[in-house]
């Protein structure tokens, strides 16, 4: 009954035997031991479970982690490159694109899609690609903000830029 | 949430597929994106003992052009369709409702194959495939069949597949010159099903409509044509009036549901405007 489920998250390998019926965010957390990813509604509909998996991102807990097999999937864990924030980690720092903190995972792995699709939207695409995942603080103003400041860091020919200062 | 126990297969080819369907019988469910299924499992609404995930089929995944037709493999995603040049090019009606399903991630994973088989009468293909009169091709343990919109989607949540048949394919009569689509689709809050919605493909001709196919989602038990709508414009002129006087039949042989987030009088009103709303788009850039 059981099966071999092996994946690539952030670059190291990971295999497991696991019931067909787990489901993949539950992988991602009780297996790998990567607890960023985070279960909020158990729905499909808040995004707090929000990873990518072969660039696509996904709600994990909508998936099983069977589906999985052979994937490469990235976690929020996966942004940052040592100390240095990945520059959507480091907007929503500078833009207190956060309250409770809850739903920044899945939000910051939407907006990583969403830039990826989309270098330079508009307020109203951010808006629309944030469709999928809900801040129960209701802090969009500032994510929306942080991620329009990410937009700029990351245009092709910004990566010299520095950092906004904090004061 | 934690779906039931269940014992699960991954067939490399879909007489593979269909040949386990045969052995599990009723037992079985078929996966492919899964986001109508899992869903229902994690709320045990759905407890098959026995899945067969057909999402590693090759194959299945295009979007092309052949012999007049557009062809859709079972296992396009809402995002393959919603993001396809040739799809905004030829049929924006149906790049423009997948873009209106979900949300980004339910997109990427959803496929119009479980889309379909799925029948919801909620759901936003349903009523597009019976307004572009596409056809299902369906695989099973006697062969292949071609099930036509119309017949396909039979009553909630229950189409006209046999459970050991898988949708291959879905075909479209490519549109001639001068047609065009829009899916119109009113819920309360993004990410939410229609409460209604109306899909809409016209041809025009000069300053007539040559001819007319509307869909309605949420309007009954499955996805029904407003076929008042059509007879009323089929061959007439495309003036304001007429729309206006065609779009009031929107809702004739309509059964609309009750619940809570419309009367059937509610729905019948969207239905009305919402026709209007989309023959007075389309016919605008003639």
């Amino acid at each position: 009954m059981r099966r071999r489920v092996a994946v690539t998250i952030n670059g190291t390998s990971y295999e497991h035997e696991v019931e067909p019926r787990t489901l993949l965010v539950y992988y991602i957390r009780e297996q790998a031991g990567l607890t960023g990813t985070h279960i909020g509604c158990d729905t499909s509909n808040c995004g707090a479970c929000t990873v990518e998996i072969d660039g696509h991102t996904v709600k994990s807990c909508t998936m099983f982690a069977v589906q999985a097999d052979g994937a490469q999937i990235t976690t929020i864990e996966g942004l940052a490159k040592g100390s240095t924030l990945h520059p959507l980690q480091q907007a929503f720092w500078d833009e207190h694109g956060l309250q409770c903190g809850f739903c920044t995972p899945g939000m910051i792995m939407a907006a990583k899609q969403l830039l990826d699709r989309n270098p330079s939207p508009s307020e109203r695409e951010i808006r629309l690609g944030l469709e999928g995942n809900l801040c129960r603080c209701t802090g969009y103003h500032n994510i929306v903000k942080a991620i329009q400041a990410a937009a700029k860091v990351m245009a092709p020919g910004a990566e010299a830029k520095a950092p906004a200062s904090v004061s | 949430m934690i779906p039931a126990a269940f014992d699960y297969v991954v067939p490399r080819t879909l007489p593979e597929a269909v040949a386990e369907l045969v052995k599990r019988g009723q037992e079985a469910k078929v996966l492919a994106g899964g986001h109508s299924l899992i869903p229902l499992m994690k709320l045990r609404l759905s407890t098959p003992s026995f899945l067969v995930d057909i999402g590693r089929i090759s194959n299945l995944n295009y979007i092309r052009e052949e012999d007049g037709h557009v062809a859709i493999g079972a296992l396009a995603t809402h995002h393959d369709i919603e993001f396809s040049d040739l799809l905004k090019k030829k049929l924006p009606l149906l790049s423009g409702a997948a873009a209106q399903i979900g949300d980004p991630q339910v997109r990427n994973r959803g496929t119009i194959g479980g889309a379909a088989s799925h029948a919801d009468p909620f759901g936003d293909f349903p009523a597009c495939l019976l307004a572009l009169d596409a056809e299902l091709k369906v695989v099973g343990p006697k062969g292949e069949r071609n099930i036509a919109a119309r017949d396909f989607f039979v009553d909630t949540f229950t189409s006209a597949l046999e459970p050991d048949e898988i949708v291959r394919e879905i075909r479209i009569a490519t549109p001639p010159t001068g047609s065009t689509g829009t899916y119109l689709k009113f819920s309360r809050r993004s990410q939410d099903w229609a409460i209604v919605a109306v899909a809409a493909q016209v041809t025009v001709s000069g300053h007539n409509v040559a001819n007319v196919a509307i869909g309605l989602t949420g309007m009954g038990s499955r996805p029904l044509r407003a076929s008042g709508v059509e007879q009323a414009l089929r061959g007439k002129g495309a003036h304001d009036e007429d729309i206006r006087a065609a779009a009031e039949r929107a809702a004739e042989g309509t059964d609309p549901p009750q619940d809570l987030n419309g009367s059937p009088d509610y729905r019948r009103h969207l239905a009305q405007v919402l026709t209007r709303r989309a023959l007075e788009q389309i016919t605008a850039h003639h």
